[in-house]
């Protein structure tokens, strides 16, 4: 079979290095362009607002958002984690449901799940109106009940719906864990929990670091939650001074800041396991053990899985239900099965193009470690981290720059006009979702082939195979479950995805997020509820095609979930 | 495996084939089509699809639209002449002045519009039009407080008041454009002091929307409450959700300084671009909208003010009766928010009345 050069094995080796090199810098080039034209706008002056920040609220806008993030990364890592940990260790009841339904979250939009919230435990939701029944108060001065609009409030909130990044990757961590090392921990005399924090946690750190930066990003990035909470975070002053102080240049300011604290925050993370090596030296799989849990334990084990499914699924879910029972008539007039269409359309193309984008980035790396890789690529995928609506602006900047060039370009030459070429077509969205959401795949692809020992890379290299042959017969298969993983975590982002999609969305273009916004925007999420509740259910396909994926593509587990011993 | 790699093969392929593929199908509708308009709207397609409807029936031409909430006047600059939207459509005067002041906007002279739209509702050059007058009201408590106890902005921040004082966030754009009117007024002094009593006399942290704030009277967190009016017409009359009604029965309606210089009050409004293809189909939307049939859309569907005299209101706004509108320029408005939006940060406004 004729291989294309790059992959020939041979003296051209150095064509070899500079494909994959080159392929990666590209496409990071490519996907940081957005980034790229944020720091540029941040390059202009901006007047006095840092003084005027400075001042006032900069400090108060750090400190609160300080605050959100120790409040969710703590959140999410304790229940992502634990929750792993149980359903892939411990037999206990409801483990077989809660293993694919603690995902279930992941599609609940956060700006649903703070309605709901706030609709049932404000004064005149059902909880408080049911306390007051039981207890015979008359008003709100008769007992006291906590501030639901508050910092814990949107922690609570963001956490319940941000856990499952870290749940996923712990998950899939955990399961990829080969026994050989728990085995050698038990054989040293650990008892379960010592295994687990000595032994299991630490393997599983780059893959929970990775979920809790995801959930951090999304933290940071968020408007809708932290206002509806009446929080006010780095991320509420970039849009004040974006559209109150009218001032693009202070607010792209504000958020290179963010983008510069974000990257550090990694880097930092980095620095504080350089020299680890997390990949599985041994490739004996068995049947992972379980502890099977009783009584009181089998209790705790249950409710620590059933609180989050619970408050960040069932509720949302069944609330959205109740309301679409009232309103379903306004969604189905309206152009629904159009706006579920393009959704998924939108979503699947978005979702395969960034899993390819981010397999290749992330095999190249691992190709190629050089410093100046690397960082391209970790710039690349920090997009997440920026507010959806600034990216927005990084992206129209440019194609519209794009776009009059070649329409100038084709008018002089050939006499014709192109218009606007991308701008306003989906292709820009789809454009948009990738750079947004990069993150999510590259991080989830790059964390999964650190898995794989580079022994493997060696043996199949001396064997003849060049890197693309080694990544198609020797990666591949053992990142398949990955590639579903980040493809699905993408696919369920962008159903969800609002400020990207509203401003590059062409004319006449509804999605279920935009259609779900119009109303919620007026005040009126209930009238849109049917909406809401088909972008959680298109949520849960997927999560459970990638419950059962991840499941079947641990090594060692036949296509039955059998397990062949010591092959 | 290699059914996988063929797989993502053909994938890859597809996916660049169907973005090119997409990006001629699904290019924005450009110019040329003399039966079409193209629109970016600030405002919620379910609100004024509507008028738009009726607007294609009567003259044929075709709307095509853009909701979004932020980000337009960007879309407009970086498409250059390219740009494919003819016409914008803002839910308050500050979107309008920003796209003027970023030379966005062309003038539109019409017979028709001079005639149905105020002059003080409109740019003297046609550079803008208000198409309806919303007003930012007070809501007082049916039993806690007297009639006529409340009946300026100056008596919200009175120290008498104690905290009873319900309200969405300072910088929601309606609070800024209400804040910008009083700066416009009493310059930038004045008005600290006034937001600063005004803070003072909060029962609770700025909060949720407009709506929550009549909520707040009836649940008995706060006694009074600031929103504009059309909300409180929603309520009044929402048959799908009774406990509104309950919410909106619990209040009484009071127009601002009705002995001093008026109600303050905003627009939603509408302007042609200065790149606009479609220019003729754009101002004759325009003079739809300000036209007997759209403006007695907007007061019977939405409760909003037409701007047109004659327009007959919404049974529930004409039961409020009457008003003396405060005759501030618009612009004057717009050119105190970013001021506005400072001072909300200066006195702490957000952090609410205990810090």
């Amino acid at each position: 079979m004729d291989r294309p050069f790059w992959a020939r094995p041979g003296p051209r080796s150095f064509l070899r290095v500079d494909f994959w090199t080159l392929g990666v810098l590209i496409i990071a080039l490519l996907i940081a362009i957005p980034l790229f034209a944020v720091l540029t706008l941040a390059l202009s002056p901006s007047d006095d607002i840092w003084q005027h920040l400075l001042d006032t609220v900069l400090a108060k806008y750090v400190w609160t958002t300080l605050s959100l993030m120790l409040g969710v990364g703590i959140g999410t890592t304790v229940i992502g984690t634990a929750t792993a940990w149980l359903v892939t260790m411990c037999r206990f009841p409801g483990r077989g449901l809660f293993n694919w339904a603690l995902l279930l979250p992941l599609a609940v939009p956060a700006y649903v799940l703070a309605f709901v919230v706030t609709d049932q435990l404000e004064y005149a939701g059902t909880v408080q109106t049911t306390l007051r029944m039981l207890f015979n108060w008359e008003s709100r001065q008769d007992y006291w009940f906590p501030e639901i609009r508050s910092l814990p409030g949107a922690i609570t909130v963001m956490t319940l719906v941000l856990y499952p990044y870290v749940y996923l990757l712990a998950r899939a961590a955990f399961m990829e864990q080969s026994i050989c090392v728990l085995d050698v921990s038990r054989t040293l005399g650990n008892g379960p929990w010592k295994s687990f924090f000595k032994v299991a946690l630490p393997l599983a750190r780059p893959a929970i670091v990775i979920g809790v930066t995801l959930a951090l990003m999304e933290a940071l990035n968020d408007l809708g939650t932290v206002e509806f909470f009446a929080v006010n975070t780095f991320t509420s002053g970039i849009y004040d001074v974006w559209l109150n102080m009218n001032s693009r240049s202070g607010a792209a300011q504000l958020a290179s800041v963010l983008l510069i604290f974000v990257l550090t925050l990694i880097a930092l993370e980095r620095a504080a396991r350089r020299g680890q090596r997390y990949h599985h030296t041994s490739g004996k799989y068995s049947a992972l053990p379980s502890y099977r849990l009783h009584g009181m334990k089998a209790l705790v084990a249950f409710l620590a899985c059933a609180v989050p499914l619970g408050f960040g699924f069932l509720l949302p879910a069944g609330v959205l239900l109740s309301y679409s029972l009232n309103f379903y008539q306004e969604t189905l007039a309206a152009n629904y099965f159009q706006y579920v269409a393009n959704s998924l359309t939108l979503s699947s193309i978005a979702a395969i193009g960034s899993v390819l984008i981010g397999l290749f980035m992330a095999y190249g790396v691992r190709l190629n470690g050089s410093a100046i890789v690397r960082m391209a690529t970790r710039f690349a995928s920090i997009g997440y981290a920026v507010p959806g609506a600034v990216l927005a602006i990084g992206i129209i900047i440019p194609l519209g720059a794009f776009d009059n060039a070649v329409d100038a370009f084709l008018q002089r030459t050939l006499g014709i006009s192109s218009g606007l070429f991308i701008s306003g077509t989906i292709v820009a969205v789809i454009y948009g979702y990738t750079a947004r959401f990069l993150a999510l795949s590259y991080g989830t692809l790059e964390a999964s082939l650190g898995k794989i020992t580079p022994s493997m890379d060696g043996a199949a290299r001396t064997l003849g195979q060049g890197p693309g042959a080694t990544l198609r017969r020797v990666h591949l298969p053992l990142v398949r479950g990955s590639l579903l993983t980040a493809g699905l975590l993408v696919f369920v982002d962008c159903m969800k995805e609002l400020p990207l999609t509203l401003i590059l969305r062409p004319f006449n273009y509804d999605t279920l997020s935009t259609f779900v916004f119009q109303y919620a925007s007026n005040e009126q999420l209930e009238h849109s509820a049917l909406g809401a509740l088909t972008i959680v259910a298109a949520g849960i396909i997927p999560v459970v095609l990638l419950s059962w994926g991840i499941i079947q593509s641990r090594p060692g587990q036949d296509r039955n979930g059998r397990v062949e011993v010591n092959k | 495996m290699k059914t996988l790699n063929s797989l993502l093969t053909h994938i890859s392929y597809g996916v660049f084939a169907v973005c090119a593929g997409l990006s001629f199908a699904a290019a924005p509708a450009q110019a040329e089509d003399p039966q079409e308009v193209n629109l970016y709207s600030y405002r919620q397609p379910f609100l004024i699809q509507p008028m738009l409807d009726a607007f294609t029936k009567q003259s044929g031409i075709k709307v095509n639209t853009v909701f979004a909430d932020k980000g337009m006047l960007e879309k407009i600059r970086a498409a250059g002449a390219n740009n494919p939207a003819d016409a914008v459509l803002t839910v308050d005067i500050g979107r309008l002045n920003e796209l003027k002041e970023a030379g966005l906007l062309q003038s539109v002279t019409s017979p028709t519009l001079s005639a149905n739209i105020p002059a003080h509702l409109r740019h003297p050059d046609g550079l803008w039009f208000g198409l309806t007058v919303r007003a930012r009201m007070v809501l007082t408590s049916k039993e806690r407080v007297a009639e006529g106890a409340i009946a300026s902005l100056q008596d919200l921040a009175d120290p008498k008041l104690g905290k009873s004082i319900c309200i969405r966030s300072g910088k929601h754009a309606y609070n800024i454009a209400l804040i910008a009117s009083v700066i416009a007024h009493e310059g930038e002094a004045g008005a600290e002091t006034w937001l600063r009593g005004l803070k003072a006399n909060l029962a609770r942290k700025p909060q949720g929307n407009d709506r929550a704030q009549a909520k707040g009277i009836y649940e008995g967190v706060c006694d009074i409450a600031l929103t504009n009016n059309y909300y409180m017409g929603y309520m009044a009359t929402n048959d799908k959700q009774p406990e509104q009604k309950d919410w909106a029965n619990a209040v009484r309606v009071v127009f601002l300084d009705q002995n001093g210089r008026g109600q303050h009050v905003n627009v939603s409004g509408a302007a042609v671009t200065s790149t606009a293809k479609n220019r003729d189909n754009a101002v004759k939307l325009l003079e739809f909208l300000s036209g007997d049939l759209a403006q007695g859309m907007y007061a019977a569907q939405n409760h909003e003010y037409p701007v047109k005299s004659g327009v007959e209101w919404s049974a529930m706004v004409k039961s409020w009766g009457t008003f003396k509108i405060d005759n501030l320029a618009l612009e004057e408005i717009a050119k105190n928010r970013k001021a506005a939006s400072k001072l909300v940060d200066k006195v702490g406004f957000n952090d609410g009345p205990n810090s």
